[in-house]
């Protein structure tokens, strides 16, 4: 059965209830109010980014009303937190558009208002920090206190979040009523899973914040228990990062394999994957505090071990991945074990970026694995490596695969074209990215080996010989990673310039045009087991697992807390 | 649920590395005490001068071949300043806070710890050469974070 209409937005009409055309337009304009917002906050943190390469060789100086740590804060917040989720939002909305048919006037209505409310969130949360109320970085550790105002502005950002996720949901549901019987198109199935994963990653970051931080912010209380925070902190930390890498994967396994000429590999084990992802990526925060006190081994040790189980579903993609590669290459006549390696359409811009992407992939997995490595951790804990691994993690494999998706996806949506001219300068983007990220990460990786740490002003420590050591040599050198952020802060201005082709100066594209189409592979559901999308099983099991993983770490923190602490502003 | 034969090997000898590799994992931590910093004890961080033994910081002899060192850390800089331990002992450090996050961390070595007010953290450590060593905080806590370092000297028994 062919699940996927290969119609826009604007032509969607699967379901008998939707109001194709107005709504359609708005799904549009909604997807592309995403992306610009997304990428104005990418414009505000790469330059943030290339701010800190300067400082962090004092080669520069910041005028007095501005410092490193709120350079540092905008940069985490504009690149990890905005650009990924609004870009994830856009892909989203217009997927599920597509694969579901266009949105009913209900859910077009609040998609617009989480939209909203989460840009509110943000820029609110923006001004707090340039304004110097909330110098707290984007972890907001307690018992470092931010003006009250900064905490509600990001308890809005995730509200806004969940009103377009529930959207989303919402039209997911009415789909699922009107198709009864029928397994979900991948993309909406794949949608759905990253979005409850969402969700409930969420419910730790805002007990946190409505229950323990605003009241302490604004005075109602006059302490925080500072363990329990952070432990609730993490519950949302770790699978934040899935959050952001799922959407990739989406790409990797739909969008791929169309661009290849093929289908997906195997639908049943795409969709189990993505449920072995909401049930390891939560249970696991602890292994970001492996080096701290009030947790017991024992809950640190299972934890460690919950978060090795996402080594399956990412062997499986692993799998799929490269045996569309091989398929797609003997179809097209490839011989020998590898011949199928020049067949692949490297020409293709909207390929070779996610190609690229998945590359960086394997270091940036195999990091993790280190990280995660109970003892081994402390070798590494919060030492400039830690930040080695995010850029090769979140700053290239889901960066660039958003970057690759901007490529057909911006034209998409307004009707565009991507010309020959804008295409050179897409490679010209994506290698100089992969250039430059090859120069900042390695030298962050092994001068973290060395004890440099992470969100650290330049200073030399009394030139003790061991920082010596960080400047000199060719990677483990600071210049040299100064070296990468130029190279990567060239390349996102030519993204920008890119982004703003594709959306206003591009010729209009024409009927059949390939870059103006949304690729998504077909993927053969009829042998997919029904129980893998009974949603209560496996939103079960997550739970089951999370009460299994905190109930005793949490329960003893409440109950055996220390005095809790008061708050402080060191800035 | 179809499998592909290659991606059944594919899946059986990865699983089978990630229960060897977890196995050696648990067994260092659990039967060599190989574990990262941690601890369960407790102490009011308003009142971290006049508790034991952070009252007293510093280096204390145990026995002939263990010494604690007991340390405050507060932004930014670790009461005492100065300490010194011989090569080839078992140190435990035990650090607290007085005011926010920190950490207490001695780079080229495994001692690489949060320090969390509130709450006692705890690492045990041998120095095998004597030298002197950097510490130093990793952990963001206010606008004079980088300052935040001292030196422990270590020398020969």
């Amino acid at each position: 059965m062919i699940i996927h209409s290969e119609r826009g937005p604007l032509a969607g009409r699967r379901t008998s209830s939707a109001v194709a055309g107005v709504t359609a337009a708005s799904e549009r304009k909604l997807a592309l109010w995403n992306i610009g917002f997304a990428y104005t906050a990418f414009l505000i943190g790469t330059f943030c980014g290339l701010l800190q390469v300067f400082m962090r060789n004092e080669m520069i100086q910041l005028p007095a009303w501005l410092d490193y740590y709120q350079v540092l804060t905008v940069h985490g917040v504009t690149l990890a937190l905005v650009y990924t989720t609004f870009f994830i939002y856009a892909f989203l909305i217009t997927g599920m558009s597509k694969a579901l048919g266009s949105f009913g006037p209900k859910v077009a209505r609040w998609s617009w208002i989480g939209f909203f409310v989460a840009a509110a969130g943000t820029v609110w949360a923006t001004i707090e920090i340039l304004s110097g109320r909330a110098s707290v970085l984007y972890t907001f550790y307690a018992p470092l206190k931010a003006s009250g105002w900064f905490y509600v502005s990001l308890a809005l950002l995730i509200i806004g979040t969940w009103i377009i996720s529930f959207a989303l949901i919402a039209h997911y549901v009415k789909w699922r009523k009107a198709n009864p019987g029928i397994m979900s198109p991948l993309f909406a199935f794949m949608t759905i899973s990253t979005l409850a994963m969402w969700i409930i990653a969420c419910l730790g970051v805002v007990a946190a914040v409505v229950f323990m931080y605003i009241p302490w912010a604004f005075g109602w209380v006059d302490t925080i228990n500072v363990e329990l925070s952070r432990t609730l902190f993490w519950f949302f930390g770790h699978p934040l990062v899935y959050f952001w890498l799922l959407p990739a994967y989406m790409a990797w396994y739909l969008v791929v394999p169309k661009l290849l000429g093929t289908k997906v590999f195997s639908d049943s084990l795409a969709r189990l994957s993505f449920l072995l992802f909401i049930l390891f990526s939560i249970p696991v925060g602890l292994h970001h505090q492996l080096t701290e006190p009030g947790v017991a081994d024992f809950w640190k040790f299972l934890q460690v071990t919950l978060t090795f189980m996402v080594v399956i579903p990412t062997l499986m993609t692993a799998f799929s991945l490269f045996a569309t590669f091989e398929i797609s290459g003997r179809q097209k006549g490839a011989k020998g074990l590898f011949g199928w390696v020049s067949k692949l359409p490297w020409n293709d811009i909207r390929f070779t970026s996610l190609f690229i992407a998945m590359v960086f992939f394997i270091p940036g997995g195999a990091g993790g694995i280190i990280n995660t490595s109970f003892q081994l951790n402390e070798m590494v804990h919060n030492t400039l490596w830690v930040v080695g691994h995010f850029h090769i993690t979140v700053g290239t494999p889901v960066a660039m695969t958003f970057m690759g998706i901007s490529f057909w996806l911006i034209p998409y949506l307004t009707g565009r074209t991507l010309t020959k001219t804008t295409k050179k300068l897409a490679f010209i983007q994506i290698i100089s990215w992969s250039v430059g990220m090859l120069f900042m990460s390695t030298a962050q990786h092994v001068l973290g080996l060395l004890g440099a740490p992470r969100r650290t002003q330049h200073s030399n420590y009394s030139d003790h010989p061991t920082v010596l050591g960080w400047f000199d040599g060719f990677f483990s050198n600071t210049a040299t990673l100064a070296l990468g952020g130029i190279i990567l802060f060239f390349s996102a201005m030519l993204l920008m310039v890119i982004v703003f082709r594709l959306w206003l100066i591009e010729p209009r594209s024409e009927k059949g045009d390939l870059y103006a189409e949304f690729p998504i592979a077909e993927s053969d559901a009829s042998a997919t087991p029904r129980w893998l999308e009974n949603w209560w099983i496996w939103i079960g099991i997550a739970v089951a697992l999370i009460l299994l993983a905190y109930t005793f770490p949490i329960t003893h923190m409440i109950q055996d807390a220390p005095p809790g602490s008061k708050g402080f502003i060191n800035w | 649920m179809h499998l592909h034969k290659f991606e059944k090997i594919w899946l059986i000898f990865g699983i089978a590395m990630l229960a060897v590799f977890l196995g050696i994992v648990g067994v260092q931590a659990f039967t060599q005490g190989q574990t990262p910093a941690g601890g369960m004890e407790k102490i009011d961080p308003e009142k971290v001068d006049v508790t034991a033994p952070f009252d007293d910081p510093g280096v204390h002899q145990i026995d002939e071949d263990t010494y604690e060192v007991v340390i405050k850390a507060m932004a930014y800089g670790y009461e005492p300043s100065e300490i010194k331990v011989p090569a080839g002992k078992e140190i435990i450090f035990k650090v607290t806070s007085k005011d926010v996050i920190h950490s207490f961390t001695i780079p080229n070595t495994k001692v690489n710890m949060m320090v969390v007010p509130g709450q006692v953290n705890e690492k045990r450590y041998t120095f095998k050469e004597p030298g002197t060593f950097l510490i130093l905080c990793n952990e963001y806590c206010g606008t004079g974070h980088h300052f935040m370092h001292t030196e422990i000297e270590v020398v020969e028994e």
